[in-house]
């Protein structure tokens, strides 16, 4: 035993799929201790806020400034207005004018500009669309104003009477540090479309899936191990009438099944575990098939019919002569079962046929909602890329550390 | 062990008799008979040599004398009376009185069991749970001690950490535990080394003496049955083709299968006769 676990411990693939699965749990354990609260909880009223650190606009205007001249601070400011579209249409239409601006970087925003000055004051707006023509007037008083403007008044508003008072100015060259100001949220992948926290959301997620794999695996290991190993040992009507199931539910596809056997099931009664304990039901039949056939391979050896002459009841003998000789090709199976499970809940919840949608997330359910409000269309790649990776990881894990029990068990399989 | 001081022991009660017994397998047009209406009668004491090659049904028949195997047709007499091993306890029961030794020691052990448990398992089917912790041990030590091991160095061991003949020398010591009626060795010599395998003859012939076991060992070594057994049986397709004293059987065979078989046997100092091999399609 001791030797066993040394052996899989050497294999590098079992060893790079358990420290993944390991960094994974561990994550899905103590991140909901450093950031508590409820994972469906909606901080933001919009859809899709992307990622990064957002500040109270609020609070900064009261908190404490100090004034910096940065050289390249206007240039910054017109990068991040100009989108990339903007530039590409700025160079289309300049280049309409004159021969010098088709070779132009449209990353480079000195020479964009430069060149803007010039042809925005000498061909001004001739021949164009009226749509063209309001575009680039609005896109160059952004540009000026950005350069010219002085400051910002920030006024506040008389309850009583409707007056406003200035409250104090921003100017170009005032900077706050994000310490100062009272309310600061990082939200590493920004919010999904109901406005809730991504990763707090994937990492529940992901717990909740890794459950619902393991209930399944649990599920639909024990029934194919039973039935495997009885129909094995007792051979005769019994393994007929066992294969004969086991046919039918190989021949009908599992996924089929499962989803008439979910939409059966009414929305209110189908959690998590539910779900799991139905994918179980669906898919022990390979584990069934494979015990089978191992067992009939044991069931005739010499030690087996040893410990017959010896006295030993039915169950005993395949309790201790049959099953530990089975026990890695089982914990293997496991393994893999789990794995499939979690994929069928993805599968199940993207159909909107996987646990109810109020209570708890799972990676499936996060790709039903980003697929439903078209995060794949507008861009918001945090919403559904993290949950691919996640499933992707666990399921990669999960194979790697079958790979290396393979090896440690089969050597013959080693290359 | 001289011819001389062999006891007669063909003429003792019979043990274990079989009328007509048969087994076949597969169906229709495949169907073969793997043991073909076989009559047999062993005595009480006897030392039993069943010869045949590779497919004539000794395993076959070994299983059903163990009863692991249902005949598909015939009877088996144990001491004169039809043999019941219709339950569970029935078998246990007959068990006690049938015990077997297979031929791979290597595969004859649970690789999760340990060397003291494959013993104990022998001592309480014996009726001896409630004996102390110190008889049992002594009966463990007596046992290992009759086939030349040492028990205080056996015990806590896994059996794969023996060697093969040790392994097959541990089976015998748990025959001597259990001390059936009859023993059936399925060529228990065949996959050990020429030394051990006279050792475990001596102690096959040594049980028989002290105990009164009847032994029925299968082989297809016709020397070897020549040089141990009284009775010889000799198997082919599934049915005995000739049997009797072992000395009348081999001195003077009468059925050509037997000649056959004794002529392939390699002798030293003498040229190897092929001239009776048949070269099958099936080679």
């Amino acid at each position: 035993m001791k030797n066993t676990l040394k052996n899989i411990f050497h294999s590098p693939r079992f060893v790079v799929g358990f420290i993944i699965f390991v960094a994974l749990l561990l994550t899905m354990i103590f991140y909901p201790i450093f950031n508590p609260g409820d994972p469906l909880e909606r901080i933001g009223v919009g859809t899709f806020a992307k990622p990064g650190t957002y500040f109270s606009m609020y609070d900064a205007t009261s908190a404490k400034t100090e004034t910096f001249r940065l050289a390249d601070a206007e240039e910054n400011r017109i990068n991040a207005l100009l989108t990339g579209d903007a530039r590409t249409r700025m160079i289309d239409w300049m280049s309409r004018h004159g021969d010098d601006v088709a070779g132009l970087d449209p990353a480079d925003t000195g020479a964009l500009m430069e060149a803007w000055g010039r042809y925005y004051e000498d061909v001004r707006l001739s021949g164009m669309t009226n749509a063209d023509r309001v575009y680039f007037r609005r896109l160059n008083n952004s540009i000026v104003n950005s350069a010219t403007a002085e400051e910002l008044l920030v006024m506040e508003e008389d309850p009583e009477t409707g007056d406003y008072a200035q409250k104090g100015t921003i100017s170009l060259t005032d900077y706050v540090n994000t310490k100062d100001v009272a309310n600061v949220k990082t939200l590493p992948l920004g919010t999904d479309n109901f406005g809730r926290d991504t990763l707090r959301e994937l990492v529940s997620a992901a717990g909740v899936s890794l459950r619902v794999g393991l209930i399944a695996g649990i599920v639909a290991t024990l029934i194919g191990l039973s039935l495997g190993l009885l129909a094995g040992y007792l051979g005769g009507v019994a393994d007929d009438i066992i294969m004969f199931i086991t046919n039918i539910f190989t021949v009908i596809p599992s996924f089929v099944l499962l989803i008439l056997i979910s939409y059966s099931i009414s929305q209110e009664a189908r959690g998590a575990s539910l779900v799991a304990v139905v994918i179980g039901f669906t898919g022990w039949t390979w584990t069934c098939r494979s015990v089978r056939s191992q067992v009939i391979s044991l069931r005739n050896r010499d030690h087996v019919n040893l410990s017959k002459l010896s006295g030993h009841s039915m169950v005993r003998i395949v309790l201790t002569d049959i099953l530990p000789y089975i026990a890695s090709y089982v914990v293997m199976a496991f393994i893999l079962q789990v794995s499939a499970g979690i994929l069928s809940e993805a599968q199940l919840s993207m159909l909107g046929l996987g646990p109810k949608t109020t209570e708890t997330p799972t990676l499936g359910l996060m790709m039903n909602w980003a697929m439903l409000y078209s995060a794949h269309t507008n861009g918001s790649w945090w919403a559904y890329f993290p949950v691919i990776l996640t499933i992707t990881l666990i399921s990669f894990s999960l194979n790697l550390m079958n790979t290396g029990l393979d090896q440690v068990f089969n050597p013959t399989l080693r290359d | 062990m001289s011819e001389k001081a062999r006891k007669d022991y063909t003429k003792g009660p019979s043990c274990l008799k079989g009328i007509g017994l048969t087994r076949s397998f597969g169906i229709g047009d495949k169907k073969m008979f793997a043991v073909d209406h076989v009559d047999f009668d062993f005595h009480e004491g006897e030392f039993v040599s069943i010869v045949g090659e590779s497919g004539s049904g000794k395993t076959t028949l070994s299983k059903m004398l163990l009863g692991l195997l249902n005949p598909t047709e015939g009877e088996i007499l144990f001491q004169n009376k039809p043999r019941d091993i219709s339950s569970h306890a029935k078998k246990r029961e007959y068990w006690k009185s049938m015990q077997a030794i297979f031929q791979d020691p290597f595969a004859s052990y649970n690789v999760f069991h340990k060397i003291d448990s494959v013993l104990l398992d022998c001592i309480n089917m014996r009726g001896g749970q409630n004996l102390s912790k110190q008889e049992k041990f002594d009966m463990m030590t007596e046992a290992c001690s009759f086939v030349n091991l040492k028990f205080a160095e056996l015990t806590n061991k896994y059996p794969f950490e023996l060697s093969g003949g040790q392994m097959q020398r541990l089976m015998i010591a748990r025959i001597f535990l259990l001390k059936p009626k009859i023993l059936l060795a399925d060529e228990p010599t065949s996959m050990v080394d020429a030394c051990s395998r006279a050792t475990i003859l001596d102690m096959l012939l040594q049980l028989r003496d002290e105990v009164g076991m009847t032994i029925i060992f299968i082989t297809h070594d016709i020397g070897l049955a020549y040089y141990i057994s009284d009775t010889v049986y000799i198997m082919e397709h599934g049915k005995f083709v000739e049997y009797g004293k072992a000395d009348e059987v081999i001195l003077n065979p009468k059925a050509a299968y037997t000649k056959r078989l004794i002529s392939d046997v390699p002798k030293i100092h003498e040229e190897w006769d092929l001239s009776t091999v048949e070269l099958t399609s099936e080679l």
